[in-house]
């Protein structure tokens, strides 16, 4: 538990910096965790250059799948949206810094497949944007 | 709970006497997804392995004929532990879910037709939902529930208002695996006959927790698995009443369920046999029957009588606890399950807690996505008991909760 719950989570989890909702966007894409009723919404804002400058994310979740959506999102600001999109399963793993069965991985990659099927244009968000 | 020997159980479940982590000991509150098994049962598995296996039926030699009256007996024992009137009137399947689709598909198939109304409940599992939906969309059957209650019963009177549908069939579980609700199997059957419907009993949570007698029930079906009642998975039963079965056209086609085969057709074999494709799972119908030798032993009514006494102080202890919602009804309606929600704290994160603490509950909608829903509520974590279960169990589930909400207040 010490690992899996370690500060930086809790600390995510409770004091989000980018819980929200961004009105108007240029990205939005919601989706949920059917096995565990978790749903997540996140919005992008994009400069000319197509650089994320803001981002937002809103809905509920565990710790797990809130503080990643959290972690996730400060990552991308100052990203262009090619490099949002090469984002990997490792890359998000590496800032939530654990390791995670394949239960609580589901949790903990649905940030990064609700954000890559919103920069995609995708209408559903397959879980082979996150595989290797 | 003096005449009952928990620590004579337990000392007979190999699994509850690891550490989960080191220095941890294991708190397996999880029995309503699947029970711990008994050393007997891996015996009698093993022993089947090693001594007797073979194919049954049709062969010959000794252990042929052994491997066929293991089989045979373990159904003899199945029939008497459900008070059937005989053998025949036990399939076997390879769990509750297989059993509620066979009647669906082979008295259903064959009985029903569009319009036909099949009353369910909405505390049902999946299981005993999915394939009445299937069945329903094939062929345009009107599916009706009956509510249930702010309280997690069953409203009797709306179901009263139901059966002037007059319908065919109607469905339910005798226990919730969510609400832990223990229905009122024989009223309901009754009602629905006095309509002029045929019943069906989920009895994947009943059957291994308390007393159940289809003859006294007067049921017409009863389905239920081996994995929660200390056997083997990969293991279910269906129970029909003999009149019923021998009407209803197979399941499966194959090897077992026919009398003769000719290039274009088939006769089909006699009941249960007509239901058993295949080979089957031997060494698993054995592990059954040792699991009904174990409860047998005991007594069902001993069974549940120890695990009221668990939920009982289980609800006492959890309804202390600020914050703790549990859902369903008080300690006399139901068995040993407990579902609550924490104020602002997922149930993944509460079970991820209690797992590092040895205790494992489960966390979600436990295949009741519709009872999650009329409760307005994602998911539950949810603790369950069985006759292995203790009180030191419930109070380091207790203290794991406080933790919980230590780490996440």
């Amino acid at each position: 538990m010490d690992d899996l719950y370690r500060e930086v989570i809790i600390e995510h989890y409770k004091n989000p910096g980018y819980r929200g909702e961004l009105d108007p966007h240029d990205f939005s894409f919601e989706d949920e965790n059917p096995l565990c009723g978790d749903h997540l919404r996140i919005d992008l804002r994009v400069d000319d250059a197509g650089v994320v400058t803001e981002a937002a994310f809103s809905g509920h979740g565990c710790a797990i799948s809130q503080a990643s959506a959290d972690l996730l999102l400060e990552s991308v600001i100052g990203k262009s949206l090619d490099e949002v999109r090469q984002l990997t399963k490792e890359d998000l793993l590496e800032l939530l810094g654990i390791e995670l069965g394949p239960v609580r991985l589901k949790c903990a990659l649905l940030s990064l497949k609700v954000l890559k099927a919103g920069v995609y244009g995708l209408g559903e968000a397959p879980d082979s944007l996150v595989e290797d | 709970m003096t005449a009952f020997d928990v620590s004579k159980i337990r000392a007979d479940f190999p699994i509850l006497q690891r550490e989960i982590h080191p220095g941890v000991p294991l708190v397996y509150l999880d029995s309503t997804a699947t029970a711990q098994k008994p050393r007997q049962v891996l015996a009698a598995m093993d022993t089947y392995y090693q001594q007797s296996n073979a194919n049954i039926h049709r062969g010959v030699h000794t252990l042929a004929e052994e491997a066929t009256a293991l089989y045979e007996d373990a159904r003899a024992k199945i029939a008497r532990f459900i008070g059937a009137a005989s053998p025949a009137e036990v399939v076997y399947t390879r769990n509750t879910t297989e059993s509620i689709n066979l009647v669906a598909f082979s008295w259903g198939r064959a009985n029903l037709a569009a319009g036909d109304v099949i009353i369910l409940t909405e505390m049902e599992h999946h299981s005993n939902l999915v394939p009445w939906q299937m069945l329903a969309a094939e062929r345009q059957l009107r599916l009706e529930f009956i509510p249930v209650t702010r309280e997690g019963l069953l409203d009797l009177d709306e179901y009263r208002r139901l059966l002037e549908l007059r319908p065919r069939l109607v469905a339910f579980t005798q226990m919730s695996n969510v609400l832990g609700t223990i229905n009122p199997a024989r009223e309901i059957i009754a009602l629905a006959h006095q309509a002029g419907a045929l019943t069906l009993v989920d009895g994947a949570q009943s059957v291994p927790h308390l007393p159940v007698n289809v003859t006294e029930l007067d049921a017409d079906f009863l389905a239920f698995s081996a994995h929660k009642m200390c056997g083997p998975m990969g293991i279910g039963i269906l129970y029909g009443k003999r009149a019923l079965l021998q009407a209803m056209p197979p399941f499966l086609g194959g090897g077992d369920m026919i009398k003769k085969v000719h290039l274009r057709s088939f006769t089909t074999n006699d009941i249960p046999y007509k239901f058993e494709a295949g080979t089957p799972a031997v060494a698993e119908v054995v592990g059954l029957g040792a699991a009904v030798d174990y409860l047998s032993a005991i007594g069902m009514a001993a069974i549940e009588a120890y695990e009221q006494e668990l939920i009982a102080a289980a609800l006492t202890q959890l309804n202390d606890i600020p914050g703790l919602q549990v859902f369903g009804p008080a300690a006399a309606h139901k068995g040993g399950v407990a579902s609550f929600t924490l104020d602002g704290i997922h149930p993944h994160d509460v079970a991820q807690v209690l797992d590092a603490e040895g205790v494992a509950v489960r966390a979600g909608h436990h295949c009741a996505m519709p009872l999650h829903e009329k409760f307005n509520i994602p998911a539950t974590t949810r603790a369950s008991f069985y006759l292995y279960s203790t009180p030191q169990e419930i109070e380091r589930l207790v203290a794991g909760i406080r933790k919980v909400q230590k780490l996440f207040g």
